[in-house]
């Protein structure tokens, strides 16, 4: 069931979720996605390269985040626009072989702006990793009915 | 290695074809944890008045960053591409893409900015569907753009 415009108001919470990502994830979504940067599935060339450790693909978190828009705005062809700025890099650890997550990310949504001549509500997204905000200007523009 | 700072305004013209799969969609659906049913059956997809199952918001950046490697495996961009940083991202949608679409994506270098002994470069891919109206008909699907940082050394 899709929100009605008109039910809605600026800073209205859409809700939160977890997102729990395991190297397996990040390797599933090289493949799903053709980006096969090593960086985001080999620890020493990761750490070869100056970085911590194998970070999730920023699109993968981009995608994942956007996910609670999909589900509350009930169709996912309503998010017409949907922009961000990665400002952290998300460090996923090797659990390999235990039942832990690598990395936990906290997706919460809040309307941002409501535009009544275009019918759109602009959703924007708090993304955290770590205790820092890995996602920033996590704006998704929603056609509503 | 540097940047050629020549590479601002250019343009690579649309090239293969990507031909969007129902697998594919639902491969990529779950790899970004989605569960909407419109990714993964056709019929909630259509209950939806979509002509087949609709691709998650962020599914147009597998044709966007496969635009983006003709520029990234240029040898005259002088791109490290071990050394690239994703900076930001956005997709402007003129319609769902949809499983059956024939999408070609046109790649313009918007962008190319030095910073630090690296450069931020900024892209836009074009893309569009291919009509049944002859060889040059197509229609506007998505706009896709991205800033990718390439780290010099000791960035």
């Amino acid at each position: 069931m899709s929100p009605s415009f008109h039910e809605l108001s600026a800073g209205q919470d859409i809700g939160s979720r977890t997102i729990e990502v395991t190297r397996t994830d990040l390797v599933k979504y090289a493949g799903a996605s053709g980006d096969f940067n090593p960086i985001h599935w080999n620890e020493a060339f990761a750490t070869g390269v100056e970085l911590p450790g194998v970070i999730a693909h920023g699109m993968f978190t981009m995608g994942a985040a956007v996910q609670l828009v999909t589900d509350w705005a009930g169709d996912p062809a309503a998010v017409v626009d949907f922009q961000t700025r990665f400002t952290k890099p998300v460090l996923v650890t090797d659990t390999t072989g235990t039942d832990e997550p690598g990395a936990t990310i906290e997706v919460s949504g809040a309307i941002g702006k409501l535009d009544a001549e275009a019918g759109t509500a602009r959703v924007d997204l708090t993304v955290v990793s770590a205790g820092q905000k890995v996602l920033m200007k996590a704006q998704a523009v929603v056609r509503l009915s | 290695m540097t940047i050629n700072p020549d590479l601002q305004g250019r343009s690579y013209p649309a090239a293969e074809v990507y031909d969007v799969g129902r697998e594919k969609i639902r491969e990529f659906a779950r790899a970004v944890k989605a569960t909407h049913p419109a990714h993964f059956d056709v019929e909630a997809a259509k209950a939806l008045g979509h002509a087949d199952l609709v691709a998650p918001p962020t599914f147009a950046i597998i044709i966007a960053q496969r635009a983006d490697a003709q520029l990234i495996e240029d040898p005259d961009a002088g791109i490290d591409f071990t050394r690239v940083v994703h900076a930001d991202q956005r997709f402007i949608h003129h319609r769902p893409i949809v499983a059956g679409d024939r999408l070609v994506a046109e790649l313009h270098v918007d962008g190319v900015r030095a910073m630090g002994g690296g450069a931020m470069i900024t892209t836009r891919q074009e893309i569009f569907a291919l009509t049944d109206g002859g060889s040059d008909s197509r229609e506007p699907v998505a706009t896709a753009t991205s800033s990718i940082l390439v780290r010099g050394e000791g960035q």
